[in-house]
């Protein structure tokens, strides 16, 4: 069995007039060590995932249905006083804004050893120690000196550096981080970046990386799902999705992007938006957007207005989408006849 | 509206022609110290006063050219959006001056410079601020026509609003609607309108995708480029999204604290970045392909423009700095392939 294990998750948010679904049957696992990407644009539904791993959903939301196994036991089961133990410990999550994170008016050092002393007995004088030796491993100039000082006095990057330390600093199996980069600039996204995969690498430690940028998933994971109005609708291995996108959104994600085009000729746009949560279309969530609703010979695909798609099988990928799986169906035949 | 209204003067190349608008020794400061009794400190004895500045423009020399994109890139705090803010009268230089299709603007009064603001629009960062949320998209387009316009009447004001909603694909009944009902997208789409509604012929957008989704990014740089053609317009194009200049830009200036240290055509500078800086930049970009480049890592952070290192504004994170780099401000030098760069390593033949 996989270290974590998610089996269809159901998230809602009770609001006054109804509950709004906001994930839907999601289902994916991650081995020791190995490195995931959730992507997805705003509203899909990655930070609802990846706050629901550790239960972290504040109400109105909560986790309506499914399993997450987490190195044998289910998260969902869990009392307050055991999942206390997992977050910060076993996972630890890094958050968008570095400034948001750290608390004003506690050093770097206090807040490292409140972390540690809340996990471990231990004295505070080997609490420092074991968190001098982490903003070392985070590349940190003069680490000694940082762990007087507050976050004001530090750059994001160094910020965020320092968030990396504390989410290393009890050992953990797995760090989710939510759009850790998003907030910097691009040459510190690319050093914060390098840094991450060379400590997960190190440790062996699990990453769950939260992004809308495909380009950084490309880079740092082995595999990838990509979310849109709260399903998944594509995963597998990240270089054969951004290499062969099977499902037509993800297509159109990664066509859309300025590199795919000649420079100064139009972009391959999506048309319309996302959809919002409490007003999904019927069938597949992306028909109203979809230029595979109608077939090459005009006919309707009417599967993709009446029925959500389920998944099928193509190649090491698993793609939520009809035409997919009616081509699939096309090909299969002749191949099992040649069998014969 | 036809899209000649703007067009250049019979007779006269475009590229024979001056640049629309020229950006000379551009400085702007922004006073940290507060007022004067908040300037006065007490030290060894004796009240002095202490002024400390924000130098947010150091001395930024630009042309745009009639029709083209000028691209500007930079990371935060290069005063890259300083200069689209000056150039728009937003903000008033500290030294230097702007000049707009021949004419010195930046000293004009404010019922001068009033043409001229017609002529030249704005599009913002952030589409759920910058746009009134009292008023209908219909009030939103209708206001800046009626400014520029007083003598024209309401039918006809009636009319142009819905010559430009329709051009940038806004629907009709959009109109009696108020801008919380909009996407993100929809938004920047009424924005976009609201700066076309008075037939500009240049615009400075100031990051307008950086706040949407990819997909609908593409809609709206689509969007530009539609515009840009149908009415001659030329831009002046504030990002930190490198893969959008490629894409997008005619010429491209990467700014570094304040200064600009490149200039080039875009396709030159993407296929041979002369600047360390642009070089450690463009390597940056986290790109699709699996062998990339190996990234070039900067030293240290970019420093405070409060107190500016001496020299080079770069020398500090430059693997190539030397001496003269710490002591020198280097200047723009032409470079053979049509762009300038501001770097003395370039400029002796230490790097190419």
């Amino acid at each position: 069995m996989a270290l974590l294990d998610v089996n269809h998750l159901d998230v809602r948010f009770a609001l006054r007039r109804g509950d709004v679904q906001a994930l839907r049957d999601v289902s994916f696992s991650l081995e020791r060590g190995e490195r995931l990407g959730i992507v997805g644009e705003s509203g899909a539904g990655k930070s609802v995932a990846a706050f629901s791993l550790l239960n972290l959903i504040a109400k109105p939301g909560y986790i309506a249905g499914g399993s997450i196994h987490f190195d044998g036991r289910d998260l969902t089961q869990m009392s307050d006083r055991a999942l206390r133990h997992v977050r910060g410990h076993r996972m630890s999550m890094i958050f968008q804004d570095p400034m948001m994170t750290l608390n004003p008016v506690l050093s770097i050092g206090e807040q490292m050893v409140e972390c540690l002393k809340a996990h471990r007995r231990i004295s505070t004088r080997e609490a420092r120690a074991i968190a001098l030796r982490k903003l070392e491993q985070v590349q940190i100039p003069s680490p000694a000196a940082r762990l007087d000082q507050y976050p004001h006095e530090l750059s994001g990057g160094m910020r965020q550096r320092v968030i990396i330390a504390i989410a290393l600093l009890l050992d953990p199996d797995i760090i989710i981080a939510d759009e850790p980069t998003t907030a910097l600039d691009v040459t510190i996204q690319a050093e914060i970046m390098a840094l991450l995969l060379e400590l997960c690498e190190k440790h062996n430690v699990g990453l769950i990386l939260i992004t809308h940028d495909l380009g950084v998933v490309s880079q740092v994971t082995q595999r990838m799902l990509v979310m849109y109005a709260g399903r998944v609708i594509e995963q597998g291995p990240t270089r054969e999705i951004i290499n062969d996108p099977q499902h037509p959104y993800t297509q159109g994600l990664i066509n859309a992007l300025p590199q795919m085009a000649t420079p100064g000729s139009r972009l391959n746009q999506i048309p319309g938006s996302m959809p919002s949560l409490d007003n999904l279309p019927s069938g597949c969530a992306f028909h109203p957007r979809c230029g595979f609703v109608e077939r090459a010979d005009g006919t309707t695909r009417r599967a993709c207005i009446d029925e959500v798609p389920g998944f099928v099988t193509s190649g090491n990928c698993r793609v939520a989408c009809h035409m997919v799986a009616e081509m699939l169906e096309r090909e299969r035949i002749p191949a099992e006849e040649i069998r014969r | 509206m036809s899209s000649t209204a703007h067009a250049h003067a019979p007779g006269q190349a475009p590229e024979a022609a001056s640049p629309l608008l020229e950006i000379r020794a551009l400085e702007k400061h922004f006073a940290l110290s507060g007022d004067f009794l908040e300037q006065l400190k007490f030290k060894k004895g004796r009240i002095v006063r202490e002024q400390q500045h924000v130098h947010a423009i150091n001395g930024v020399d630009l042309e745009i050219r009639r029709g083209e994109a000028l691209c500007v890139v930079g990371e935060s705090g290069c005063g890259k959006s300083t200069v689209a803010r000056t150039v728009m009268g937003l903000l008033h230089p500290s030294a230097g001056e702007i000049h707009y299709d021949g004419q010195r603007i930046d000293d004009l009064s404010h019922k001068a410079l009033m043409p001229y603001r017609r002529r030249m629009q704005m599009i913002f960062q952030n589409p759920y601020a910058s746009l009134n949320p009292r008023m209908t998209i219909q009030q939103t387009l209708e206001e800046p026509i009626r400014l520029h316009h007083p003598d024209w009447s309401a039918q006809r004001i009636k009319e142009q609003v819905a010559e430009v909603m329709s051009s940038v694909g806004i629907a009709a009944d959009w109109g009696a609607r108020y801008g919380h009902e909009f996407s993100g997208g929809q938004r920047q789409r009424i924005a976009i309108a609201r700066a076309l509604a008075v037939d500009p012929e240049f615009i400075v957008a100031d990051e307008p995708i950086s706040a949407l989704d990819v997909s609908i990014q593409a809609q709206v740089l689509n969007l530009l480029m539609e515009a840009q053609q149908q009415r001659n317009l030329t831009y002046l194009f504030i990002t930190h999204d490198l893969a959008v200049v490629e894409h997008f830009g005619t010429r491209v200036a990467v700014m570094y604290l304040g200064r600009v240290c490149e200039v080039a055509p875009t396709a030159t500078l993407f296929a041979k970045p002369r600047h360390p800086y642009t070089q450690a930049l463009m390597s940056a970009i986290p790109r699709l392909e699996d062998d990339r480049p190996q990234h070039i890592r900067l030293e240290g952070e970019v420093p405070t423009p409060v107190n500016l290192p001496s020299g080079c504004v770069f020398h500090g994170r430059c693997p190539h700095a030397d001496a003269r780099c710490r002591r020198e401000i280097p200047g723009l030098i032409a470079t053979a392939d049509g762009g300038q760069v501001a770097c003395h390593a370039v400029e002796e033949g230490r790097i190419d």
